[in-house]
């Protein structure tokens, strides 16, 4: 009679020690609309109430969520006390923080955030308020965390000046833009913001997602989530595209940028092909001193979630040796469904240094951490 | 095999589900509509507590336009990623061959036989009367 039998499972990841890591892409949520209200002008308040936040995009209560689970998020990461998934600090520690030894975690809010809305004074004033918010309710209560400076995008001015109001705040890493705007990222209404992050230090990271009043797919807009999930390849690879030829790698050459949650394994390609027609085409884009896959690789890095999880290792590994394993910041992308387990992703055969950086040490290096 | 006892019948009414560990094993038991099932709570792709997931039917199409929806409440979705188990089998519908979750075999057994046969339980006091969802593991 010597069974072991405990009526609830420990969970796994509490069993042992692990390595540090840093985890690119966690999003924190506000438990309720009015989490916002005490960082907003009261003008604000009675405005949301009445009026709403108003996107670029059409349908604005259909897109966003639920998608697949509610919130799009995991269904075990509720907090006990309440909330929507990602809202809880302390939920999040224990859950997901302390058990993967994460030492490093980026936060970059999405929902109304003030990013894609056509009242752009009500943009900024979102902005701003989140920024603020990251700061009480996330960094300021737990070292490891790092907000995004959150801009008004569609408005390049406000966007500057949010960015320039952080600048050496070390509560944030990096410049947080969406992959769908109203127009490609490389066009000139965006420059602002390029240049306040290269003065300000900061890298920009480039989520998939966003309302920029366009089709999801370069199409028009599918059937399935299923085709827009894949359709966030197509608009990273518009955005970078569009980043390249409009020069402003050139204008900004210690601009870095992160390519967040749409993948990689299409960048080699990418790259290729904008090279063979560059060898024609170049006397169109004059302003370009060299060739667009030298931008690429010199200037953005990539977020692991999602991982190409190709059948055969090798697939992937030729894909990152392209990219460099210098250049990948591994990320979870929590709480959301596609969230990925630190120690399921990366296949057997890495060599520890190469894991290490993965893991951690790029990201530290890129945001500057010691 | 060891057998082990999990519980009273009444402590596991239609549409409940028990966590345990036997054998350091996270194992988590179902009662569907009066029939008993136990998986392994592990999922085999990325490791979540896959009995944590909601039970759901399962969509399937002989043809494009034609959808049936069978199997109400039979299908285990996984709270991560949401890949799909059968929950009679434990195997995954994105990939039957290459991915599925241990399933153990659950049984109700008569009180009288819990307290004579080769079973296992360290926290029930078993009572002659009742009925007791077994498993084999
Ligand atoms: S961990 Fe279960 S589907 Fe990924």
């Amino acid at each position: 009679m010597n069974v072991q039998f405990r009526d609830r499972p420990e969970p796994a990841s509490s069993a042992s020690v692990k390595t540090a890591i840093a985890d690119c892409d966690i999003h924190p949520a506000r438990a309720t609309r009015d989490e916002l209200y005490p960082f907003l002008a009261r003008r604000w308040h009675g405005h949301l109430e009445t009026f709403g936040v108003h996107a670029y995009q059409g349908m604005m209560e259909g897109p966003p969520y639920p998608k697949t689970q509610p919130n799009a998020s995991r269904r075990d990461a509720w907090p006990p006390e309440g909330g929507q998934q990602g809202s809880s600090l302390s939920f999040m520690q224990k859950q997901h923080l302390d058990p993967n030894n994460v030492a490093l975690g980026v936060l970059n809010p999405l929902g109304a955030t003030g990013q894609g809305m056509r009242n752009h004074d009500l943009s900024a004033a979102l902005a701003t308020a989140i920024n603020d918010w990251q700061i009480e309710k996330w960094t300021s209560k737990d070292s490891r965390l790092k907000a995004s400076v959150v801009v008004a995008n569609e408005d390049g001015m406000a966007a500057a000046a949010e960015i320039r109001k952080r600048a050496g705040d070390r509560n944030f890493v990096q410049v947080l833009l969406l992959s769908r705007n109203v127009e490609p990222l490389g066009q000139r209404r965006y420059w602002p913001i390029y240049q306040a992050a290269e003065e300000a230090g900061l890298p920009v990271g480039v989520h998939a997602f966003g309302f920029g009043g366009n089709p999801i797919t370069a199409s028009g807009w599918p059937s399935y989530y299923i085709e827009e999930m894949v359709g966030h390849s197509q608009c990273q690879q518009t955005a970078l595209a569009s980043l390249v030829l409009e020069g402003v790698f050139e204008r900004h050459p210690k601009l870095k940028m992160i390519m967040i949650e749409a993948g990689f394994g299409w960048a080699p390609s990418l790259s290729w092909r904008l090279d063979k027609v560059f060898e024609k085409l170049h006397g169109e884009v004059p302003h370009l001193k060299r060739k667009p896959s030298e931008y690429l690789r010199d200037h953005i890095f990539w977020t692991t979630q999602p991982m190409e999880d190709p059948e055969r290792r090798d697939h992937l590994f030729d894909v990152i040796d392209w990219i460099g394993w210098d250049k990948l910041l591994f990320a979870t992308d929590y709480p959301h469904w596609d969230y990925d387990e630190p120690s399921r992703v990366l296949p057997a055969g890495v060599s520890d240094a190469n894991r290490e950086a993965f893991y951690l040490t790029n990201a530290l290096k890129l945001y500057g951490i010691s | 095999m060891t057998r082990h006892v999990i519980a009273p019948v009444d402590e596991l009414p239609p549409g409940t589900r028990k966590f345990l560990t036997i054998d350091e094993r996270p194992i988590a038991i179902f009662n569907i509509n009066g029939e008993f099932f136990g998986l392994l709570n592990r999922c085999p792709h990325q490791g979540a507590a896959l009995c944590e997931g909601p039970l759901i039917g399962l969509a399937q199409s002989s043809n494009p336009g034609e959808i049936e929806y069978t199997r109400h409440g039979e299908i285990l979705r996984c709270p991560w990623h949401g890949w799909e188990f059968d929950i009679r089998t434990g195997q995954s519908y994105c990939d039957p061959k290459k991915f599925r979750t241990r399933a153990y075999p659950v049984n109700v057994e008569p009180g009288s036989s819990v307290v004579k046969g080769p079973y296992v339980a360290e926290t029930l006091a078993v009572s002659v009367e009742s009925d007791y969802v077994v498993v084999d593991l």
